[in-house]
């Protein structure tokens, strides 16, 4: 047994309201740069859809994951090492930015400076890889609430793989909201993928990164990862990946889209596993059989033989009780209402989601009937075929047994409650009829309904042995080394090659516009570099002095009246 | 005798230029490892390049073990294990042929998508120009090289090659070069200066090919400390440590 620790998180399908919160928060942290326009570390997916980028999971076209070879083993879908090595100089299966999105702007400028005219001038879309006139057809969630859903969600390979016969007709419509970020899987086939062994998983909690110091720009992790998190910077020529914001991570904190999610639905905490057993979980033949295989490689922190080899594997004590607290065991392991994202594709995701019940709410609701009635829930579980299959096809390679399980399971649990909230008599037949305890319901209602932040995340700091390295916290940020993208100073995106804006596009929001402003600074910011070599020797020079409320009613040379920029 | 201008463009000049090509990739690589990419356009365009990179990737990876063949082993060498010299040129001349000409087409496939679409136009550095300048003239008068072997009598083998092996051993041997023809000339001349400009264009790529991916294993792991800062910091910006470091 070698016992290793993953940062996990669930996702709570019922409660995503779609609003994107996650990924404009996510953006704004990790990938508001020009090059990474269409990186997009957490998207948030309308299902059923295509995806982003467009049909993604269709492994037929771009060969992601894992599959196995004749001999039961696991290869590389796209390939083995020299089949790898020989397509380095054009990936076969690459998504051009095409699948994406080209990214664009809007010729701003034209509203302030048009000359006097009949009409409203307008801002025209701009694309930002040429600088021309662009008509905008596709973005990262252009089918946002089933739009064009007609022309689009026949496309949705799972959607294709539920049924050859469906026609997707507005009346049938169901839908909702599926966020994705990098799976962190215990299997990763980006870090399998990459030639240069740039990308990889952290031991102390199996983070998957990419060293930008080492990443060459192969591209043969992008085409590995079925899940399509890995984007290639278009400016830089390197990958990029979630990280699971690992410097909030190291210290305790939720990451930015859990923490800045609205309807609360992400739920973090630790994993304990067994890295021994990973590949022959992955390598299980039957593709229907991995949720269970992968369910049974985690261990039980309370299990005292698993306590002894975590500590010879170094994992600290804290650790270990936080993974016993951890609410992702509690809903994968315990009540057993958290699958995996498509788990055929071998990787062994960490990233698991709460199927939604609503789709059958709505379809009972929407006949006249009783919504939070157990057996009318449990009866349209069995009737609504199609929205199940489609999970089943999400989450457990299309076998509808857990899915069925799972729906049965939260239907009850809103039965179930809904009586103590209105303060009926508690029927302890319907948690019975799914296998739980009246208690083990309200807990589990707990933990979905009203779980507080610390709760939901359950983070334990990074350890550190070394006081030494205690002070690394506190005194600088893990983005700050040589190269990283914190590295004080102006980002240089390419070194000696480094190449210009285009057209001047993506240049104009560089100058700082509250630079030079006229308002008096109240106090010197951080980092405000003093200049003496700007400072013409009269009155006092920039930044010297803190307080500049003070300095202005200063009397001031007033052939130097300002700052000098 | 040696006018100046051969000596130093047969001397002179390569040792600049190597020493150029040498320290240019330690320095490189020592602060600008996060510059130090091939910077595939793949994203902007792919139907070209699906045909035009790989065959001028394998083209120049033929021409490049044809050079180490022409100009690393000497005559005597392979005469000695019984190549004769009509062999030899027969094989130089027919594989260098093909080589050359598949190493031009897919030249010219990547140079017409870099000007003619668009988006990789506007990803192209005043670098890379001048790189492609260079390195097509390289390639185009290597051919001519190989070709005129077909038609003239030069030995590059008792010439060219002898002078080139000759820097190494740091008794250079310029008069080889001045009674070269011309347009081996030139070709020497380009491509010692491209070896100056090597280091600090994308053509880095090549020195992190990455021929350790077929023995490594799939899965890599890294602990967090090993991580920080895959450089070693930079002299006086060490921490201030309060234990001294195991390490
Ligand atoms: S989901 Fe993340 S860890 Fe898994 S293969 Fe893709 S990029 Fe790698
Ligand atoms: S912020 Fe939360 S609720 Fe909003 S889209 Fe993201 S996951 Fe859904």
């Amino acid at each position: 047994m070698q016992v290793m620790a993953q940062m996990a998180m669930v996702m709570n399908l019922d409660k995503c309201i779609g609003c994107h919160t996650c990924s404009v928060t996510c953006k704004q942290v990790w990938t508001n740069r020009s090059g990474a326009e269409h990186i997009w570390f957490n998207n948030v997916e309308t299902r059923p859809g295509q995806g982003y980028p467009r049909t993604y999971e269709d492994q037929e076209r771009w060969k992601g994951g894992w599959t196995l070879n004749r001999r039961g083993r696991l290869k590389l879908k796209a390939g083995g090492r020299l089949k790898n090595l020989s397509t380095i100089f054009a990936a076969p299966y690459l998504p051009g930015i095409k699948d994406y999105y080209e990214p664009w702007t809007y010729d701003y400028e034209n509203l302030t400076t048009a000359p006097a005219q009949k009409h409203m001038p307008v801002a025209r879309p701009k694309s930002l890889l040429t600088g021309e006139n662009t008509t905008i057809t596709w973005s990262s969630n252009w089918d946002d609430d089933l739009a064009g859903s007609v022309e689009n969600t026949h496309n949705d390979p799972v959607l294709a793989k539920v049924s050859e016969k469906i026609r997707f007709e507005y009346e049938q419509t169901f839908m909702f909201y599926l966020p994705r970020i990098c799976e962190h899987c215990l299997n990763p086939a980006c870090v399998a993928a990459c030639p240069t062994g740039a990308i990889y998983k952290r031991a102390e909690d199996g983070i998957v990164l990419v060293d930008q110091d080492r990443c060459r720009g192969w591209r043969q992790c992008v085409t590995g990862c079925p899940y399509k998190k890995m984007y290639f910077n278009h400016k830089t020529g390197k990958v990029e990946k979630c990280t699971f914001c690992y410097p909030r991570i190291e210290v305790g904190q939720p990451t930015i889209c859990s923490e800045t999610c609205v309807g609360r639905l992400r739920y973090l905490g630790l994993m304990l596993y067994d890295a021994d057993r990973v590949l022959e979980a992955a390598a299980t033949p039957d593709e229907r059989g991995l949720y269970e295989a992968q369910r049974d490689v985690f261990l039980d922190p309370n299990d005292p033989e698993v306590i002894r080899e975590a500590h010879a594997a170094g994992i600290p004590e804290d650790w270990i009780e936080a993974a016993r607290r951890s609410p992702i065991r509690a809903l994968i392991s315990d009540y057993k209402v958290a699958l995996p994202l498509h788990p055929e594709y071998r990787t062994m995701p960490m990233v698991w989601y709460i199927p939604p019940l609503s789709p059958v709410v709505d379809a009972v609701s929407e006949t006249g009937e009783d919504g939070e009635r157990h057996e009318n829930l449990f009866a349209a579980i069995d009737r609504l075929r199609i929205p199940i299959e489609y999970l089943a096809g999400l989450f457990t390679a299309g076998d509808t047994r857990p899915v069925d399980g799972v729906l049965r399971k939260l239907a009850a649990m809103r039965s179930y409650m809904r009586d103590i909230n209105m303060g009926w008599e508690p029927n302890e037949a319907i948690p019975e009829s799914v296998g739980m305890t009246g208690q083990q319901m309200t807990d589990m209602y707990r933990l979905l309904a009203i779980a507080k932040y610390n709760e939901r995340y359950v983070i334990p700091p990074a350890h550190y042995e070394d006081a030494h390295k205690l002070e690394n916290i506190a005194t600088e940020c893990s983005l700050d080394v040589d190269g990283g993208p914190g590295m004080g100073g102006s980002g240089d995106t390419g070194g000696m090659g480094g190449i210009g804006g285009i057209g001047g596009m993506d240049g104009s929001f560089a100058e700082n516009p509250a630079r030079g402003g006229g308002s008096p600074v109240p106090s010197r910011p951080e980092g405000v570099r003093i200049n003496l070599l700007n400072w013409n020797g009269r009155g006092t020079p920039e930044g010297l002095f803190p307080d500049a409320a003070d300095a202005s009613t200063k009397p001031t040379d007033p052939a130097h009246p300002g700052t000098g920029g | 005798m040696n006018s100046d201008l051969d000596l130093f463009l047969w001397l002179i000049f390569p040792y600049i230029c190597l020493t150029i090509f040498v320290l240019g990739h330690v320095w490189r690589y020592r602060y600008d490892k996060f510059g130090w990419t091939s910077r595939s356009s793949q994203m902007y365009e792919r139907d070209i390049l699906r045909w035009a990179n790989p065959m001028f990737h394998f083209g120049i990876l033929a021409v490049f073990l044809g050079h180490v063949m022409g100009l690393g082993v000497p005559q005597t060498w392979t005469a000695a294990v019984g190549i004769s010299e009509g062999m030899y040129h027969f094989l130089a001349i027919s594989i260098g042929v093909v080589a050359g000409i598949g190493t031009i087409v897919g030249f010219v496939g990547l140079v017409y998508r870099r000007r003619f679409t668009k988006a990789v136009m506007g990803a192209t550095s005043r670098m890379d120009k001048l790189m492609y300048l260079v390195l097509g003239l390289v390639i185009v008068l290597g051919l001519v090289n190989t070709g005129s072997q077909l038609v003239g009598d030069y030995n590059y083998r008792g010439g060219v090659s002898v002078w080139f092996r000759s820097i190494f051993y740091l008794s250079p041997k310029p008069d080889l070069m001045v009674a070269a023809p011309l347009s081996f000339q030139i070709h020497a001349i380009l491509a010692i200066g491209l070896f100056a400009l090597w280091p600090f264009t994308r053509l880095v790529h090549v020195f992190t090919a990455p021929l350790g991916y077929v023995f490594r294993p799939y899965i890599l792991y890294r602990t967090r400390d090993a991580h920080e800062g895959s450089r070693s910091r930079r002299r006086g910006w060490d921490k201030v440590d309060t234990i001294p470091r195991r390490r």
